[in-house]
């Protein structure tokens, strides 16, 4: 089993590398550079230009600067971003927990939606409840994220009772911290709202596929015999028998942590990863870029190593053929 | 009627036959699993041999090698003087149709959406020797010597009763005109009054087409009425063998008795019973 | 084995015209069992001897009421406890399966839950209908086990179903099945995949089991030979109906029924008698079509007795006896 892990964490690093790499080169292919871009505000000089190139070698050749910016990773230094002028990582840090939060929570609700109506959905396979919620599901499904979104700010802007996109509002920092807390939560709710609505249709569909899936089986039916309560049926047996499709998804879940809520998160104004990734591809602001690429990337990577861990511990027939426990 | 052995001329013969491999999880007793060591048995043509044991004695695993489905480790499987363990997989390819196999489990071994005519053209489309015409003839006369209505030819095999199925299967494996048949368990999951009926056709098929028979299962009353030869296997070896009625009169190895005691007893209407 | 004489008793379980239809999806309905009538008496052991097709796995699940969705009960009675099941609601079911009727399904290997191990799958029967503290709850699934496996109990308990034999995990859905002491237990071919030894284990465990607690046992298969020198009295079960029932001893030896007589004469003799090696007595035809019933006799296609009247209407069952009766035109009917 540490075998496995061990291989796997060698596999991500890895990737790790290759990805960093590839983002390296696509950033220097793509024309122009941030230095260039302030060579158009007159108020900075030609030297001051060419001091800054020498000192963080955007002059060097392709390896040479990767392997000034890969050492320096080493030391947990992630390079210094030219637009705020301030050293990546501590920037990222904020960002990247602005977005944890939001993500966090929505995908707490998402699951805590997802399971009880699929199972239910399931239990009363073509009765109108289910009915009902594969076309509220479909129609869900069909609407872009960035319609939700909007859709969602109309909403606040007419109706006035949630704030129209941002994090907090201003000058939250003098209240008290029972309306701090307010103040945030009322933010929270649009953009967590849209979030929710954009993956809670694939994952209540997948619950509702894989218990239906289970259903059918043979020990379902021989627990009934045995006079099992219908309750105890559905989770302890059929959830835990259609676990696997459903581990593996919430892996996947727990990978886009960081990187599936861009849209939104530009759409409500939410300070988070999105937005400042954005902003820096289009200002070329280079070391900020990969490392917000690789940050999405670990997440991805660790998500997808998560599921398979659930996924051993879940299911004993898995763990017999690696041959553990 | 049973055979003499060395009177008529084996089909086949296996010697030292060996099968070891090396499971992914490695149990308490080490690193390498031996299902055959060492098996050694000749089947004279147009008979049958009976191989019986108990689970886990290895039967599968023979079944698998002398269809050659698998390759075993160590050890020679002979196909009238041919050596098939020495043939590379092109070599054996031409070799194949001599050899077929049927299964034990009639829902499992035939793919319940193609019609039952499919299963049975589709050997003799793989071999491309037939023209289109002559493989519906063929089919015809299959579907007839198994005993199956040809108007049950269209329709999907999933339709079928387990004793079509498995007649389905038997002519399946007659499409390419064997020699030998290897029937792996093939009547066990049958109702008792189907077994009788396909046993009877397995019989008549010996009897007008001069197949070899290995007939693997642990049903001993069956193997009574239906093998001329009886070899019984227990951990991956041969521990008993001779001709059938040699055998039911004086069964010797342990594993051969504990078998005739478990099975259980049947002395049919009229007689009556030792009682408990 | 004695014979138990069902009329002085008062019957466990009465089954009185049975019938069940499963709905298709050519719209046509199957009828599985056409009126089944039966009982069984305390502490007896009832054998029901049924091919493919008979409807014998219909009257196992009808007995607990636990058809799947697309069968039915149409009409009949089962009077179990001064109870009539097939009225029931699903509540008082629930509580009768597992406690008061058990039934062992087929297929141990798909019967059991993949990914739970053997003590939780036993202890959830015991959940279901007791109310008991985890500590007892966990004494009482050992000691089923122990009783079940004998030594080496307790390293099944801990295993998952994957990691045990055919014949292990039949014995853990036996250990399922009686944990709640049932009065009637139905075990529905509970030796089908099983090799000769192992089957015999199993019956010596069924034996030992209904002796030692007084179970009344309904064992259904497709073999008569199992139910030799085991069962009290035996049930045929053709094509959905009752074609004859009767003393285990009697019908086995001096069979009244077409369709019994033939079954048994095609099932190869054992200890097996010198030169045996030949064909089978066989029964004609196929096994019946169930979408396509004949009005008269449903044996009647392939029975070697036949007669006219054999097509008219379906024989009524004529008694031999108080134990024995047959339903079949021969006999009057």
């Amino acid at each position: 089993m540490t075998r496995y892990i061990l291989r796997r964490t060698g596999h991500a690093a890895l990737l790790l590398v290759g990805v960093s790499l590839l983002t390296f080169l696509f950033t220097s292919l793509a024309p122009r550079d941030y230095l260039d871009e302030m060579k158009l505000n007159p108020q900075v000089s030609q030297g001051t230009l060419v001091a800054l190139r020498a000192k963080y070698g955007v002059d060097q050749p392709l390896p040479v600067r990767y392997v000034r910016w890969a050492t320096g990773l080493l030391r947990g230094d992630m390079g210094f971003s030219f637009a705020y002028g301030a050293p990546v990582a501590s920037l990222l840090r904020v960002r990247a927990r602005n977005t944890l939060l939001l993500t966090t929570i929505a995908m707490l609700f998402a699951w805590g939606v997802a399971l009880p109506l699929g199972i239910w959905s399931a239990e009363r396979e073509s009765g109108w409840p289910d009915r009902l919620i594969t076309f509220a599901t479909g129609a869900l499904l069909i609407v872009p994220d960035l319609v939700l979104a909007l859709g969602l700010l109309l909403f606040a802007v007419r109706s006035g009772w949630f704030p129209a996109g941002g994090m907090a509002a201003v000058g939250v920092e003098s209240l008290s911290w029972a309306a701090r807390a307010r103040d945030y939560a009322l933010h929270l709710v649009l953009p967590v709202g849209a979030l929710v609505l954009s993956t809670c249709p694939v994952l209540l569909r997948h619950v509702r596929a894989a218990i239906l899936d289970v259903l059918d089986s043979s020990f379902i039916r021989a627990a009934r015999g045995h006079g099992i309560p219908r309750r105890r049926l559905l989770y302890r047996y059929a959830l835990r028998a259609a676990a696997n499709p459903l581990v593996s998804l919430f892996g996947l879940s727990l990978g886009t942590l960081l990187s599936g809520s861009l849209i939104i998160e530009v759409v409500m104004s939410w300070p988070g990863l999105g937005p400042f990734l954005l902003e820096a591809i289009l200002a070329r602001d280079l070391f900020v870029v990969i490392g917000g690429v690789l940050l999405s990337t670990v997440f991805l990577v660790a998500g997808n190593l998560v599921a398979d861990l659930l996924l051993y511990w879940a299911d004993p027939r898995i763990r017999a053929e690696r041959g553990g426990s | 009627m049973s055979s003499a052995p060395g009177t008529m001329p084996a089909l086949l013969t296996v010697e030292s036959l060996e099968m070891r491999y090396r499971p992914r999880n490695p149990g308490p007793s080490g690193s390498a699993v031996t299902a055959l060591d060492g098996v050694l048995f000749a089947v004279a043509a147009g008979t049958t041999l009976a191989l019986v044991g108990a689970s886990g004695s290895g039967k599968s695993t023979l079944a698998q090698c002398l269809a050659c489905l698998e390759r075993p480790t160590a050890g020679t499987i002979q196909l009238d003087g041919l050596e098939l363990t020495a043939l590379s997989e092109r070599k054996l390819r031409a070799v194949r149709p001599q050899i077929q196999l049927v299964s034990q489990d009639p829902y499992a071994s035939l793919n319940p959406r193609l019609t039952a005519l499919e299963i049975v053209i589709e050997p003799l489309e793989v071999q491309r020797r037939f023209s289109g015409a002559e493989r519906a003839e063929r089919a015809r006369g299959l579907f007839e010597r198994v005993g199956l209505s040809f108007r049950l030819a269209p329709r999907p095999v999933g339709e079928f009763s387990g004793g079509q199925r498995q007649r389905l299967a038997i002519a399946r494996a007659l499409a390419l005109e064997p020699r030998l048949l290897i029937l792996d368990e093939a009547l066990s999951a049958l109702d008792a009054s189907v077994q009788a009926q396909i046993a009877n056709l397995l019989l008549d098929l010996q009897q007008t087409s001069g197949l070899t028979y290995v007939f693997i299962t642990h049903d001993l009353a069956m193997v009574a009425r239906v093998a001329d030869d009886v070899a019984v296997l227990e951990r991956g070896r041969i521990v008993e063998r001779g001709p059938v009625n040699q055998m039911m009169r004086r069964p010797a190895h342990a594993a051969t008795l504990a078998l005739f005691a478990a099975t259980p007893r049947f002395v049919g209407p009229l007689g009556l019973q030792a009682g408990e | 084995m004695p014979a138990v004489v069902h009329c002085l008793m008062a019957p466990i379980i009465e089954v009185s015209d049975l019938r069940v239809s499963y709905s298709s999806r050519s719209g046509r309905d199957i009828c599985a069992l056409d009126g089944v009538t039966f009982s069984v008496a305390p502490g007896e052991v009832l054998g029901v001897l049924g091919e493919s097709g008979s409807g014998k796995s219909s009257l196992a699940a009808s007995l607990l009421c636990l058809l799947p969705p697309n069968g039915r009960i149409v009409s009949g009675s089962i009077i179990f406890e001064g109870r009539n099941l097939v009225r029931a609601c699903e509540g008082d079911l629930r509580k009768i399966r597992g406690r008061r009727i058990s039934l062992i399904f087929q297929e141990p290997g798909l019967v059991l839950h993949p990914a739970l191990r053997v003590a939780d799958q036993v202890g959830e029967v015991v959940r279901a209908h007791e109310t008991l503290g985890a500590r007892a709850r966990e004494a009482k699934t050992r000691a089923v086990l122990e009783s079940v496996f004998g030594a080496g109990a307790q390293r099944i308990a801990g295993s998952y179903p994957h990691e045990l034999s055919g014949g292990q995990r039949q014995r853990v859905l036996v250990a399922q099945a009686i944990v709640c002491g049932p009065s009637l237990l139905i075990a529905d071919e509970p030796t089908a995949s099983l090799d000769p030894v192992t089957q015999a284990e199993i019956l010596a465990l069924f034996r030992k089991l209904q002796r030692a607690l007084g179970i009344a046992l309904v064992l259904i298969t497709h073999n008569p030979a199992l139910l030799a020198g085991f069962t009290d009295r035996i049930l045929i079960l053709y094509a959905g109906g009752v074609a004859e029932c009767g003393l285990a001893s009697e019908l086995l030896s001096r069979p009244k029924h077409p369709y019994t007589q033939a079954l048994l004469d095609c099932l190869p003799l054992w200890p097996a008698p010198p030169g045996a090696r030949s064909r089978l007595p066989v029964i004609a035809g196929d096994a019946p079509d169930m979408t396509l019933l004949p009005p008269g006799c449903r044996f009647e296609p392939r029975c070697p007795a036949r007669m006219d009247a054999c097509t008219a209407r379906e024989p009524a069952p004529t008694a031999f006896g108080a134990a024995h009766s047959v339903s079949c035109f021969k006999f009057g009917g």
